[in-house]
């Protein structure tokens, strides 16, 4: 360890990789569903394996990400202190991974205990996540549109695991709830208010940074929590006051302008970029936002276009929709992140433990390049499968076991990071040992 | 103007001086991208002593604060010189993914330290040194000497 210094508030370098390392596998897990299940799994929304599937993919790979990256992302962004890393890791990461899998086949096996046990866990798990995160957040000595998108962001995290839960128990028949009103309530808090908040917060950082784009407008991050916090209480007002059809699509609408406008503006600062050099995050970070205007456009088909008068009748539509949501817009973004800070992590952490003298390889031999245009190239692949899947249902095993295979990839290119990490940490170590008095 | 704008327009002019040298290397223009990374590392350096001999000995005696933020900044800034010379040492050899290597990761680094800096030190000097210093006068100074 480098004298005097203190390690600045970044946690270990476990703490997130511990989550980084977990969230492919369960795309690996829902890529072989997908393939076992075949063409009847995407019939529509609400068969069991498309919930299981869902799960998978925004519990399992999407929340996994999102939480050990906001574990390394509020220190560094926020300058606030998170309490005790190490063990709120320790803890969540575990619970959430064995919650989301009791969950996953919960939806199997139907509405029995492992559901209810899978619900429970997630809960609980979440809930010492946010207060933990929360205080941190809310000392923040930072101010900026990032910390306000979080703030709103974890708000919507609380939001979507209650409306889980509740749904949970009215699934088993404990309590009586509006089932499918409420999912719909549940999906819009979970994808529209924590999902894309936090990564809106995130790209107010990150996208000036890696590509030295120009800053994001103020007037974006000033509207964007308070806009969709305002779209999602309207939508869950439908539960309260019964709101008319054509209401909602108006306020789907509300929601779908200020995505795409999120999506219209991230793409326009990556075009203004001053950095030209090939970039597998940016490509990614691309694809995604295109993906998210993809959303808009159907959405807005699914309102307007005949025969399908309102959103919630369209099944075909819900199934696209989600695709491109789960796999285009998040998964993509979130593994061009992790390819940008697996590697900073890994030379960051090396750096500070060999101090000056022993410089670690540099971020590109981290994971190689080739590694990871290859997983993007499949990663692609994979989501033009499962879109093709859903008007051409033969393909839904090719395209599941695409997908299966792109996280593989992932996996493998994560792990072989964390090699050149403990095989040079060992270095440093023995090193040291060498060098020790006595 | 704060005490520190200067500073501030300054990490933006360095980031162009970077962009360009990157894409001139990778390009394989080692003519183009040697003359901008001389540019890009001497404006970096003038940047890092301005800090280091002007603004932060003052925040230091003004809030004697010696061991926090501004020891942080200083071994950020031994990290960055440590990268340059990796670079510059690609660039001798032209070692097109040495260069890549470590260009990306001064980038991030680089990227991180200046929000720290922008956000959260910048502010703190400027409530505390806001007329002791003239990091204006500091900068350019060193710059005439590059």
């Amino acid at each position: 360890m480098h004298p005097n210094m203190s390690f600045e508030q970044a946690p270990p370098v476990w703490v997130p990789y511990r989550f980084f390392l977990t969230a492919p596998l369960f795309g690996i897990v829902a890529g072989l569903l997908l393939a076992w299940a075949g063409p009847a799994a995407l019939t529509s929304r609400w068969t069991p394996e498309a919930l299981a599937l869902t799960h998978l993919l925004v519990a399992g790979f999407m929340l996994q990400a999102m939480c050990g990256a906001l574990l390394q992302f509020v220190p560094v962004a926020a300058g606030a202190n998170i309490w005790r890393p190490g063990l709120v890791a320790g803890l969540v990461h575990p619970m959430l991974a064995v919650g989301v899998s009791l969950l996953a086949a919960g939806f199997l096996a139907g509405p029995g205990p492992w559901l209810a046990a899978g619900a429970g866990l997630i809960v609980t798990a979440l809930s010492g996540y946010v207060i933990v995160v929360g205080v941190a957040l809310l000392r923040a000595p930072v101010k900026g549109a990032t910390i306000v998108a979080l703030r709103v962001a974890l708000l919507a995290l609380v939001v979507t695991y209650g409306f889980g839960f509740t749904l949970v128990q009215g699934l088993r028949g404990s309590v009586g709830v509006p089932l499918v009103e409420m999912t719909n309530v549940h999906a819009a808090w979970g994808l529209g208010g924590w999902s894309l908040l936090l990564l809106s917060g995130v790209s107010y950082y990150v996208v000036p940074m890696f590509q030295l784009t120009p800053a994001y407008p103020a007037w974006l991050g000033r509207m964007l929590p308070w806009g969709l916090l305002a779209v999602l209480l309207l939508w869950a007002s439908r539960l309260l006051t019964g709101l008319a059809e054509g209401w909602l699509s108006w306020i789907l609408l509300a929601g779908m302008a200020l995505a795409g406008g999120f999506a219209v503006v991230t793409l326009r600062l990556q075009a203004k970029r001053r950095r030209r050099v090939p970039d597998v995050t940016l490509t990614f970070f691309r694809g995604g936002m295109v993906s998210l205007l993809a959303v808009v456009v159907a959405v807005v088909a699914a309102i307007a276009v005949p025969p399908a008068p309102t959103f919630s009748e369209a099944p075909a539509w819900a199934v696209t929709i989600g695709i491109l949501l789960f796999v285009g817009l998040f998964i993509s973004v979130i593994t061009g992140m992790l390819y940008k800070i697996v590697p900073f992590l890994n030379w960051l952490h090396l750096q500070r433990l060999g101090g000056l003298t022993i410089m670690p390889p540099n971020m590109k031999e981290m994971i190689p390049e080739r590694g990871m245009v290859g997983q993007m190239r499949l990663h692609f692949v994979s989501l033009a499968a499962l879109l093709l899947a859903v008007a051409w249902p033969p393909l839904t095993v090719v395209a599941g076991l695409l997908f299966a295979a792109s996280c593989v990839w992932l996996e493998w290119n994560l792990l072989s990071a964390v090699r050149v990490y403990v095989d040079f940490r060992d270095r440093i170590l023995a090193a040291d040992a060498c060098h020790a008095p006595g | 103007m704060s005490t520190t704008e200067v500073l501030h327009h300054h990490h933006k002019h360095c980031d162009e001086l970077f962009a360009d040298a990157e894409a001139a290397a990778l390009k394989g223009d080692w003519e183009v991208g040697g003359e901008g990374f001389a540019r890009f590392r001497g404006e970096l350096l003038a940047h890092f002593s301005t800090e280091e001999e002007v603004l932060f000995p003052a925040f230091e005696a003004a809030t004697g604060m010696s061991g926090g933020p501004t020891q942080m900044m200083r071994f950020e800034h031994s990290q960055m010189r440590e990268l340059l010379e990796q670079m510059q040492a690609a660039l001798e050899q032209r070692g097109r993914d040495a260069f890549a290597g470590a260009a990306e990761t001064l980038l991030v680094l680089m990227q991180q330290h200046n929000m720290k800096e922008e956000n959260i030190l910048y502010p703190m000097c400027n409530r505390t040194v806001a007329d002791t210093v003239d990091v204006a006068a500091g900068l350019r100074e060193r710059l005439e000497r590059v």
